[in-house]
């Protein structure tokens, strides 16, 4: 049967990991495609995988009992969508929908908790790079919150 | 009307010499005044008849004064290409610019410039140019935009990434919609905070940085906008590879003078009106967190 480990090497999220890892990464990959509309994840939901998209546009949603669901960031090519699988008591913080046809490489989570208990180098390697991944969400959330093109900005 | 002819071979981010009087306003007629959002607005302005238009480099900016009112530094975001007509779009947030807001076709306004450095266009031939445009900073990048697409055949990738406040708030829309049908540029815009009926990306601009194309050790990347973005840009580039020697950055400081003598601008042993607005980021890298006096 073919492997995905293939399209995952190209990916720079597997970039200074060994081959070994890769392969074991792969092993808890599928390809997954998501039409527009689709959601992929629920707020709420257990969350037991993450997401390399590598085609198309996810946007990132929160419920409001008042209004339609607040788009708070989009993802596009090549990134890297979920972390929520990573963390207890796993479950989805916001809903993710496609917002157009998307193609992903789907990553269970539950089984690479799994190998990353028994390989902790694995496990090493994979929170160096969600680590990388949240600072840069947190970098972007707290930008945000700056409002840095305020009105009373000349820029 | 004469011309004033550009310096010639002065290099990429070689601006022309400043007039000869460099404290006298010239008056320019405006013959296009209008809105681009609900608080930013543009001045097309043309030479009144017999005086002279001095070439302006991408990147530069001009002083304009109102009689009475005072006098405030505005980018150029019009061709450099065609001098007789100075386009300037900004933002109505002081006195000055409120009451700019509100002038008309037909109406004087006061020149003086062009002054400052200029953006490497030139210089960034053979590489994968990155624009990152944050708010209004997208009127200082439009000249060199501009420039570059008139030869766009001797650039790699051109990739434009725009951030707004809000889609109401995006600059340029009809340019931004020519530029993605007429030339091989890839435009990523994107808004902080969504409205109902927007469906493009939604994020801080930085967010855009991953995930777009070019080769890191062949770019060369112009940043423009509120100097928070700036550092954030700059930290994600380099992040992507992108060598600090590559970046250059256009700073906004409390100009007055525009010719380094009043000394309002300093920003360490630098004066942004003549050594500047646009900066190697090396340069500048280690003032840029420090409060504006």
């Amino acid at each position: 049967m073919e492997t995905l480990e293939p399209l995952l090497a190209e990916h720079p999220f597997v970039r200074g990991m060994n081959q070994s890892q890769i392969e074991t990464i792969a092993g808890c990959a599928s390809n997954a495609r998501f039409e527009t509309g689709q959601y992929l994840f629920r707020e709420g939901e257990e969350a037991n995988q993450f997401y390399i998209l590598r085609k198309g546009r996810i946007a990132i949603e929160a419920a409001s009992p008042t209004r339609d669901p607040i788009v708070i960031h989009t993802y596009g090519d090549g990134e890297i969508l979920g972390w929520s699988w990573l963390v207890p008591p796993y479950r989805w913080r916001f809903s993710g929908k496609a917002l157009e046809l998307t193609r992903v490489l789907m990553l269970d989570g539950k089984c690479l908790r799994g190998k990353c208990e028994r390989d902790h180098d694995l496990g090493y390697e994979l929170l160096k790079r969600f680590a990388d991944i949240l600072a840069s969400r947190l970098d972007a959330a707290r930008l945000q919150l700056i409002d840095m093109y305020d009105k009373g900005g000349r820029r | 009307m004469t011309l004033a002819a550009p310096e010639a071979g002065k290099g990429a981010a070689a601006a022309p010499p400043p007039a000869r009087d460099p404290m006298s306003p010239t008056p320019w007629r405006v013959c296009r005044a209008f809105r681009e959002t609900d608080d930013t607005f543009t001045l097309e302005l043309i030479p009144e008849p017999g005086r002279e238009v001095r070439p302006f480099a991408a990147g530069q900016f001009n002083m304009l004064y109102l009689p009475g009112i005072g006098e405030v530094p505005i980018s150029i975001s019009g061709d450099p290409a065609y001098p007789h007509t100075l386009v300037h779009t900004t933002r109505a947030v002081g006195a000055v610019t409120k009451k700019m807001a509100a002038i008309r076709r037909g109406d004087s306004v006061g020149v003086r410039g062009p002054f400052g450095t200029a953006w490497p266009v030139e210089s960034s031939e053979g590489s994968d140019v990155v624009f990152v445009a944050g708010g209004i900073g997208l009127a200082p990048l439009r000249p060199a935009l501009t420039q570059l697409l008139s030869r766009r055949e001797r650039y790699g990738r051109v990739v434009l990434l725009y951030g707004a406040r809000t889609p109401e708030d995006i600059l340029f829309r009809k340019t931004l919609r020519e530029w993605r049908a007429d030339f091989d540029l890839e435009i990523h815009v994107t808004v902080d905070r969504a409205t109902r009926d927007w469906r493009g990306n939604v994020g801080v601009v930085t967010s855009l940085i991953p995930r777009v194309p070019f080769e890191p050790g062949h770019t060369v990347a112009m940043i423009c906008g509120p100097e928070v973005m700036i550092r954030y840009t700059v930290m994600e580039l380099e992040r992507r590879g992108v060598g600090p020697d590559r970046i250059h950055v256009s700073l906004e400081r409390n100009m007055k003078c525009a010719v380094g003598f009043c000394g309002h601008c300093q920003l360490g042993p630098h004066f942004v009106c003549k050594d500047g607005p646009v900066f190697p980021y090396e340069k500048v890298a280690a003032l840029l967190n420090q409060r504006e006096v």
